[in-house]
């Protein structure tokens, strides 16, 4: 238990050259890739320090705590041209197609090393021991998908990070809240602020660059299970949409935040459904026994959707939610995935043992990376190949790796033909703000990326920070503000505490102060009811979005009132900071686009069409802490691979002029 | 609750500086109860926030004493099922109690390597600082084959 929590924390400074906030995949690739550049930096004669600091430990740490049953980006034999052609096409046509490229060159090589490193690989027959890096052929669930047993994964990678940065260089358990920026350049920063969660200590830190890496936001609008299943999200929990909160509150552009994902699972336990669709070839079905995303297929060229549907086969991950909403709406539901047809049509050439293996591999999918499915089909008694399962579209997530790429604008690469020049400026991954760099979940309109994409982009941003540092060798970062200041800021839910909590008779009702975990639960409430949740079946419009942002203001003014009575509701206190302006970029964002670009995510009602003649191009925000208000504009959209024939209408079409 | 620990399994980790679940669960829910004012458990761990966990299984795996298990969430999931690993360095066991009765018994391979063995950089190059600057390469230089004729632009 973390000692009780006093009023005077005890202060410690520190400086570093390199500070990697956050220790998951992304974390951890920055780590790998770092260690070398500042070992041939050493060898110039520069002696580059580098820490990272996780507010949990590194070994679970992230959206692969369970681990994972498959790697969604791996080439092999595919060329990054038609990796970005997949990921646009996914994403409804906008996207940074020289970030999402620079993932595609790069993944294999990081995949290869997790393989060395112990990760085991899913191999074709006669390949079994071949390694991914000499040709061995992957098992593979999709084009871009290879399969593995990956329980470990986390493990094993923060394994060879920590060793590669060194353990004296990592400090768990330090929660970092909020970034500085220098006193002398306020276009770049010079520190961030945290504190332990096992100690009464506040921790300042001081650095040139910086790697804002935590993760997505996960438990902002009010999930489909309210009590104990609260904690069923389907991305990490713990993932409190710090990098957006606190890359937006020191100025940092955004792009996308309204492109939220919404993905269609295993209802309840949110087990994963790709093995399911793309290995064992399973069908979906409503109440009926309809075969609805075939029935439905032409009513996407409502309001102009199709132009991003080739075939029931190939289209936007948001349409496929959107083809299934219908059925519901309309009282069709439950929604079932036929897993007993798919495992029987496989059986029927299968020894009995290789049914047996078979069985194991649909547990497998779910035991290496949502246990909790498990516990779901064990609880209700359902055995996968006698009986179906329902599948359901969740709450919203925001974050940048997956099917929905929310997150911070960011430079890109220089040297791929055609980037534009508003698509980079100097320091690869490096937001507006000089000094923050962000991968992973972090980084906007580069979705698709998965694990090995994100410890990809990390590898990626480490060069870019190093190159900074190197670059800025004789500057001396200064803190714009006062340590005090920042000390009573960071603990102010601790006063709150300490002078309220004997007014009355019970600490939870007090009107002088509110809990973090109903700030939480009200945040919930305002962004599903306001804000395309799944009480509204994710329908949003201006009214509702100005009513939401009259809800929010008042919430983030009465998070002045949270209190805190030990460490750990400090460290929920500080979360929920992040995510109410997590949600609020989010909001904002959605206000912003007149259309309905993602049908199925969620939908403006009052603007429903795809408009790709006004709208197809980003959105991007910048926040002023000082007056609270939110900037958003137009930035315009310029692709860099050549469209080929099997890609949907829409791809074809030119960027909106902004 | 989704995370437990059964009270006459868990001995605090009374050789360690902070209990191996403390240590681990990436959401800061387990705790040692050390006076055993909140539990009435005196050192022994506990689950302070359930429904503030992901049931990630991560303190379960790593228990030494096999003392925490999960019940899956109460609001959700009917009653009399289990969900149990055995986590042993290279392979994981499964065991799988339905609440019919029905057990399901799993092993998969988790790592094929030892663990503690693994090594970032054995075998690979050094960086070479020439090529901080350009982006078509990581420090490793095995860049994946790229068709420059995809491009739009020359």
């Amino acid at each position: 238990m973390s000692e009780p929590v006093t009023d005077k924390p005890e202060v410690v400074e520190e400086y570093v050259d390199i500070l990697i906030i956050g220790g998951g995949m992304a974390a951890c690739g920055a780590a790998f890739e770092a260690r070398k550049w500042i070992e041939a930096a050493r060898a110039e004669g520069h002696e580059l320090t580098i820490k990272m600091v996780d507010k949990a430990a590194v070994d679970r740490s992230g959206a692969v705590a369970q681990g994972l049953s498959a790697i969604n980006t791996y080439m092999g034999e595919n060329d990054p041209a038609d990796y970005v052609r997949y990921v646009r096409g996914d994403l409804m046509g906008i996207t940074r197609e020289d970030l999402v490229y620079d993932v595609g060159r790069h993944v294999d090589d990081s995949v290869h090393h997790f393989e060395k490193w112990g990760l085991p690989i899913w191999k074709q027959e006669g390949d079994e021991d071949k390694p991914l890096r000499e040709g061995g052929r992957p098992v593979r669930s999709g084009r871009w998908q290879i399969m593995i047993n990956g329980e470990s994964y986390k493990w094993i990678v923060a394994e060879a990070a920590k060793k590669a940065i060194g353990e004296e260089n990592i400090q768990e358990r330090v929660f970092i809240v909020r970034l500085i920026k220098d006193r002398h350049d306020p276009s770049r920063l010079a520190g961030a602020a945290g504190f332990s969660v096992r100690e009464n200590k506040v921790y300042i830190y001081r650095f040139k660059a910086c790697l804002l890496a935590c993760g997505g936001a996960v438990n902002v609008f009010r999930p489909r299970s309210v009590g104990e299943g609260l904690g069923r999200a389907w991305y990490p929990v713990w993932n409190a949409g710090s990098t957006y909160a606190m890359a937006a509150d020191v100025g940092a552009e955004l792009t996308l935040m309204e492109n939220r994902f919404v993905p269609a699972r295993f209802k309840d336990g949110y087990g994963p459904v790709g093995a399911w669709f793309l290995l064992f070839k399973a069908r979906s079905m409503n109440s009926l026994g309809e075969d609805f995303p075939a029935k439905n297929f032409d009513t996407l060229k409502e309001h102009g959707y199709d132009a991003y549907a080739t075939s029931l086969h190939k289209m936007g991950t948001c349409l496929r939610n959107h083809l299934m909403l219908k059925e519901m709406r309309e009282g069709r539901g439950p929604i079932f995935i036929d897993t007993p047809t798919a495992m029987a049509k496989l059986a029927e050439n299968m020894t009995p043992e290789e049914v047996q293996h078979l069985e194991a591999e649909a547990w497998e999918d779910f035991l290496d990376m949502t246990i909790s499915q498990c516990g779901v089909w064990a609880g209700e008694n359902i055995e996968p190949d006698k009986e179906m399962s329902e599948i359901m579209p969740t709450e919203p997530y925001l974050l940048g790796s997956h099917a929905g790429c929310a997150g911070i604008w960011v430079s890109g690469p220089e040297d791929l033909p055609g980037v534009p020049e508003h698509y980079h400026w100097g320091y690869r991954s490096m937001s507006t703000v000089g000094g923050l760099f962000t991968a992973g979940d972090g980084v906007g309109a580069s979705g698709h990326k998965f694990s090995s994409g994100s410890f990809t982009e990390g590898r990626i941003a480490a060069k870019g920070m190093v190159k900074y540092v190197l670059d800025h060798l004789d500057w001396e970062p200064e803190l714009d503000e006062e340590i005090k200041e920042l000390v009573d800021e960071l603990y102010r839910p601790v006063h709150v505490y300490l002078e309220t909590k004997d007014d009355t008779t019970n600490p939870d009702v007090n009107p002088h102060c509110i809990t973090p975990r109903m700030v939480q639960l009200r945040l919930q409430k305002i962004m599903d009811e306001y804000v395309a949740g799944v009480s509204t079946l994710y329908q949003t419009n201006q009214v509702m979005l100005e009513v939401a942002e009259r809800k929010l203001r008042m919430l983030r003014e009465d998070t002045g009132k949270m209190c805190a009575r030990d460490l750990h509701e400090l460290l929920r206190a500080w979360e929920n900071n992040h995510r109410i302006l997590a949600a609020w970029a989010h909001m904002k964002h959605i206000q912003f686009r007149e259309e309905s670009r993602y049908p199925g995510y969620y939908y403006r009602t009052d603007y429903m069409q795809l408009d790709d003649e006004n709208w197809k191009c980003f959105v991007n925000s910048t926040f002023d802490r000082d007056t609270g208000q939110w900037t958003l504009k137009k930035v315009k959209w310029v692709p860099l691979i050549s469209v080929s024939e099997e890609e949907a209408a829409g791809i074809a079409r030119p960027g909106s002029e902004v | 609750m989704p995370a437990f620990v059964r009270t006459n399994d868990c001995d605090g980790c009374r050789s360690r500086e902070e209990a191996l679940c403390e240590y681990i669960c990436p959401h800061d829910l387990m705790a040692l109860d050390r006076d055993g004012s909140v539990t009435g458990h005196p050192l022994k761990a506990y689950n302070r926030e359930p429904e503030q966990c992901w049931e990630c299984y991560a303190c379960v795996k790593l228990c030494p004493r096999y003392a925490i298990e999960v019940r899956h969430y109460a609001d959700v999931v009917p009653l009399g099922a289990s969900v149990q690993p055995i986590h042993e360095g290279q392979a994981i066991e499964w065991a799988i109690r339905f609440r019919n009765g029905t057990v399901k018994q799993f092993r998969f391979p988790t790592r094929t390597t030892p663990p503690g063995s693994a090594d970032p950089y054995g075998g690979e190059p050094d960086a070479d600082l020439s090529r901080l600057d350009d982006g078509s390469v990581l420090f490793t230089r095995g860049t994946h084959a790229c068709d420059m004729s995809q491009f739009i632009a020359d």
